[in-house]
């Protein structure tokens, strides 16, 4: 069978299949924010932006509709949605300081085997860029890191200990790549699912750290 | 009579001085920047700041590569100008951000300066800087949170344990000037905001010795429903309108 690996919107629709009914949910720059559009049919999510902004819709895809009012972290034009509530900055951190949050979904440079989070400092620049990051990997009950398996040097980004400045310890509870889903315990990483066509033998010789075969391991489901 | 509607930018901004803190609102889109009383500050030529904003701008050398890059989404309009314009005009000597680096292989402004050690950098999480703002606003000198324990951000700061958790002292940033962005005024300074620009904006009104808003529009009091100010005008010291259309960062206003 042929090898292939997922791309960014398949990442993000494997990611929304752990969305549950009623969950508060922070989706980070990148792949991350695409899982809003994915949300498992018949269940309601409230989005949550660091800017201030709980229960917002779907990007706007067209500058004739956008409204620059109203804008998620990532600076895109976001629908208004019934039941969106909007707060200022201090307001917005304290539902993620204070627990409110169920999830966060953030991307990453490196995770380590521990769970370790390295998303600030981006691999070749000096300084760096923390954003909301370290607050949501703190403190939201579940963080899901959606990222590319590999760096493009082809480098494995689940690496034993980070060699990119953390942003949080042992935080991780999910990683969701281009080639599998592995999730990540005190005793370190279990395969669960890989992408069609790939191995287990392949996908650990892409990560630094040992895995563990999950009883349940399976392809990952697309549908 | 309260009345603190200021006639222009330049009158809004004329007793700033060289090595002020200021704290500049917004989050990283245009409409909620105070954009012409960064213009303001950068016509009147202080040095030696301290910004405290989430953003460290792009500054007018990549202003056209956001714009480009937004198109899909977004028309930026000519008036937008962010505080990257400071940075690049060497008026800042540190900058207190979460975001400092830009996303990518281009550099900012601050990344320039910061690579030629002529900018001290403090890079804060957003929520840390946020809370660590409000604190000033309220009163409030120090507080423990449990962001960062552990990491590079907790960096010389004091850690205690607090119900098994490793918590870090914070000390409130208490600023000069915050220059934010609202929609609607009345004279006694009470504000509105629309949709998502209230985010730092709200949150830095009252933190500094002198907050100053940029406003869209200028209402009678009353018309403002008691109930539905976000920013109260106790927090308030100055407020301006926004020119009716576009004008260049370099022409008075």
């Amino acid at each position: 069978m042929a090898r292939s690996r997922l791309d960014e919107r398949a990442i993000a629709f494997r990611v929304a299949k752990e969305f549950s009914d009623g969950m508060v949910i922070n989706l980070g720059i990148g792949i991350p924010t695409l899982c809003a559009n994915f949300i498992p049919l018949g269940r309601e999510i409230l989005f949550h932006s660091e800017n201030g902004v709980i229960g917002f819709g779907e990007i706007i895809e067209n500058p004739n509709l956008a409204d620059p009012t109203l804008i998620n972290a990532g600076s895109q034009p976001v629908l208004r949605r019934p039941g969106m509530a909007i707060v200022d900055q201090a307001e917005s951190f304290a539902v993620i300081r204070g627990g409110h949050l169920d999830l966060a979904v953030l991307g990453a440079f490196q995770v380590s085997e521990q769970g370790d989070l390295a998303n600030t400092v981006m691999p070749g620049k000096s300084i760096g860029s923390i954003g909301g990051a370290q607050d949501l990997a703190f403190c939201a009950k579940r963080v899901i890191v959606a990222m590319t398996h590999v760096d493009r040097d082809g480098r494995p980004k689940i690496v034993r200990r980070c060699t990119s400045p953390v942003t949080a310890p042992r935080c991780v509870n999910l990683i969701v790549t281009d080639i599998a889903v592995i999730a990540v315990s005190g005793e370190g990483l279990t395969l669960l699912e890989y992408a069609p066509g790939w191995s287990v033998e392949e996908i650990q010789a892409l990560t630094e750290p040992h895995l563990r075969t999950s009883p349940t391991l399976r392809e990952i489901e697309l549908l | 009579m309260i009345d603190k509607v200021v006639g222009s930018f330049d009158e809004a901004v004329s007793d700033m001085r060289d090595g002020a803190t200021l704290l500049i609102g917004g989050f990283g889109g245009f409409a909620e920047c105070p954009s012409y009383l960064i213009a303001a500050v950068a016509r009147k030529g202080v040095k030696n700041l301290t910004i405290v904003a989430n953003s460290a701008g792009w500054g007018l050398e990549f202003r056209d590569q956001l714009v480009a890059r937004m198109r899909p989404l977004l028309r930026y309009p000519e008036d937008y100008y962010d505080q990257g314009i400071l940075i690049e005009r060497g008026q800042v000597s540190k900058a207190i951000v979460s975001f400092a680096a830009a996303i990518g292989h281009v550099q900012t402004p601050l990344e320039k300066k910061a690579a030629a050690g002529e900018v001290e950098v403090e890079l804060v999480p957003q929520g840390t800087m946020a809370e660590r703002i409000r604190a000033a606003k309220a009163g409030i000198p120090a507080f423990y949170s449990p962001v960062g324990a552990g990491t590079f951000t907790a960096q010389g700061k004091e850690v205690r344990q607090f119900d098994g958790r490793e918590c870090v002292l914070e000390r409130a940033i208490r600023a000069d000037y915050a220059l934010i962005r609202a929609h609607r005024a009345d004279r006694y300074g009470n504000l509105v905001y629309r949709g998502s620009t209230r985010t730092f904006n709200a949150t830095m009104a009252g933190a500094a010795r002198i907050t100053i808003a940029e406003v869209d529009e200028i209402v009678e009091l009353g018309e403002l429903e008691a109930e539905h100010i976000v920013t109260p005008g106790v927090y308030v010291q100055r407020v301006v309108v926004r020119p009716s259309s576009p004008r260049p960062w370099n022409v008075p206003s």
